[in-house]
């Protein structure tokens, strides 16, 4: 695991095109979940006429910003069924796309610092072996020989209690997700226009039949919104509305190190979480800044609160030094599930509300969200996640319950 | 780290204070006759503009009181902070929807479910609207 593992740097994957006047389907927004809804619409239902329209450059979004931890140990059925396929996909994925994206399933631990964490943990663990989830129970001891830098001792404010432990769960390398993705959809034939920002839409009645940007109009039967942070801007555009709400969402790592931290660890309750990447810095986050934010960056006393949580639970970390914070924009919504199906507008169907934790997900939403786009029904996976549910009640409520929401 | 100005107490940093989501948001003034779209407006939708914003904050650690704030959300400058129950100060406060990059918005009719306007002079600060959602994840 160390740097020279990391594959060469890529030569360029995909071409450039001019947009074309019109398409059979249209992308919006080229991060990671616009790239797989291309890649599954062109390979699962041959729709090759299609064009992912990006405003910056391929996936310089969340999908260049996230700390790419990937479990499926969500606590719900619904949730459950879509986080396990996708983690299921990850594993076929990297042949599937001929390209090593480094996912490594290094395992990822949910610690419990109080009473509630370990029932809620134990509940969770249930629910997941009831569902065909890995998950285990670690004892304080367990967690000790799996992450031997963690701090167990019970002199500190939140000791360790236990932890719940996916074993396939892990991390990959973003960017490479993203090209892999970027050059398969490139070969099918689908175009990808970067630099391409959508600014409004054409309707005839209540049925869309183009979208306008900057460079121009182009004429589309269908529209697929994929644009994560942006999503309420667009809906706004094209006439209705998500509850959404965009929030900044940090991240940082360090220098580079020796490996010395071999798992994922995740804590709730005193709110931190690390892995190490291939290369060595140590990755961390936390939770979003509280404040709406479209800006790409949040407060510092965040990124303080987090390093507090860090150092308490990995005392060896108190001499590393933070290299680098950036922001994404994330897009939250009140029951912490994503909002994956059609719209009150024809032919138009949105993915978004992943908030936090939409990385891991990013081959099922791919594929979902193409069938949902191909066929103008949902899979029976993302059938739960439809906008209506804020209207049936039938909310998917991972608040709290999926462990840290990433 | 945000340098807010608590119309009570003056200038604290951020950490003092704690995020109340979208201002002017009313407790329906007739709660039998929604409808449950009416009801799925009222709980889970709100603006989510991008730039100016007008947000309810509470100054948790100090006065204890809570108050208005217009915030741009892209530059996060502070444009202004105003009483609860004052309207809005700046020209977006007289039309009830905003528009972030809007130049170009849809240039045909709204859809028919697009929300029923809930933007009404908030006068209630402990309506049950929600927790800052994410805040503790
Ligand atoms: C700091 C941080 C840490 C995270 N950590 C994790 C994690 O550990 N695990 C996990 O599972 N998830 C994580 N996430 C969440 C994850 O990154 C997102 O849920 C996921 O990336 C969203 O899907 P996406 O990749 O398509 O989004 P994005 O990459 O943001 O793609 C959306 C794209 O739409 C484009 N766009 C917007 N408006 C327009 C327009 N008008 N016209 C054209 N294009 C437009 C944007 O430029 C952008 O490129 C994290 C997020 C952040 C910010
Ligand atoms: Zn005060």
């Amino acid at each position: 695991m160390s740097a020279d593992h990391l594959p060469e740097h890529p030569d360029f994957l995909w071409r450039n095109p001019e947009p074309k006047s019109s398409y059979d389907a249209v992308i919006v927004g080229g991060g990671g979940h616009g790239l797989a809804t291309a890649y599954f619409l062109a390979k699962n239902h041959g729709m090759t006429n299609i064009a992912v329209l990006e405003k910056g450059w391929l996936a310089g979004g969340n999908m260049a910003r996230n700390t790419t931890i990937i479990r499926s140990n969500y606590l719900w059925d619904e949730s459950a069924a879509i986080y396990e396929h996708a983690l299921k996909l990850w594993e076929i994925l990297p042949e599937e796309l001929e390209y090593d994206f480094l996912f490594s399933q290094r395992g990822v631990m949910n610690l419990a610092h109080t009473l509630g964490d370990v029932r809620e943990s134990m509940r969770r663990v249930g629910a997941n072996k009831l569902n065909g989830v890995d998950a285990e129970w670690l004892d304080p001891q367990q967690v000790k020989e799996l992450c031997p830098i963690l701090n167990i001792n019970d002199n500190i404010r939140y000791p360790v209690m236990g932890a719940t432990y996916q074993p396939r769960a892990g991390i990959a390398k973003h960017d490479h997700v993203a090209w892999a993705f970027a050059r398969k959809c490139d070969e099918l034939g689908v175009d990808i226009i970067q630099n391409c920002e959508v600014t409004g839409f054409v309707k005839d009645g209540n049925r869309v039949v183009g979208v306008k940007t900057n460079r121009g109009t182009i004429n589309t039967e269908k529209v697929g919104l994929a644009a994560a942070g942006h999503s309420s801007v667009l809906a706004e555009m094209a006439g209705f509305r998500l509850p959404i709400q965009s929030h900044p969402l940090q991240a940082l790592v360090s220098e580079l190190h020796e490996p010395v931290h071999p798992t994922v660890v995740m804590s709730n309750h005193v709110h931190v979480y690390v892995s190490q990447a291939h290369k060595g810095e140590l990755v961390m986050g936390a939770g979003v800044d509280s404040y709406n934010g479209y800006g790409q960056r949040g407060s510092f006393h965040v990124i303080e609160h987090q390093m507090a949580a860090a150092v308490e639970l990995f005392p060896i970390f108190a001499r590393a030094h933070v290299l680098r914070t950036w922001g994404g924009i994330v897009d939250t919504t009140l029951d912490a599930s994503p909002i994956v199906g059609n719209t009150p507008v024809e032919n138009m169907f949105v993915n978004c509300g992943w908030g936090t934790g939409g990385f891991k997900a990013t081959p099922a939403a791919g594929m979902t969200f193409a069938h949902n786009i191909a066929t103008g029904e949902p899979h029976r996976l993302n059938k739960p996640f439809a906008l209506e549910r804020f209207e049936t009640g039938a909310l998917i409520d991972e608040h709290g319950a999926a462990a840290v929401a990433h | 780290m945000l340098l807010i100005s608590c119309p009570n107490c003056g200038s604290r940093d951020e950490t003092e204070f704690h995020y109340g989501g979208q201002a002017h948001v009313a407790y329906p003034e007739s709660p039998n006759e929604l409808t449950d779209r009416e009801w799925a407006e009222y709980l889970f939708y709100r603006d989510n503009t991008k730039g100016a914003f007008a947000e309810r904050w509470l100054h948790s650690t100090g006065c204890r009181q809570w108050f208005n704030m217009l915030r741009d959300t892209v530059t996060y400058e502070i444009q202004a902070i105003y009483p609860m129950g004052s309207p809005r100060p700046d020209a977006a406060g007289k039309v009830t929807a905003e528009t972030g990059t809007a130049s170009t918005a849809a240039d045909s009719t709204t859809t028919g479910s697009a929300a029923p306007s809930i933007a009404a002079t908030s006068t209630s600060p402990t309506s049950s609207t929600t927790a800052p959602e994410g805040a503790t994840k």
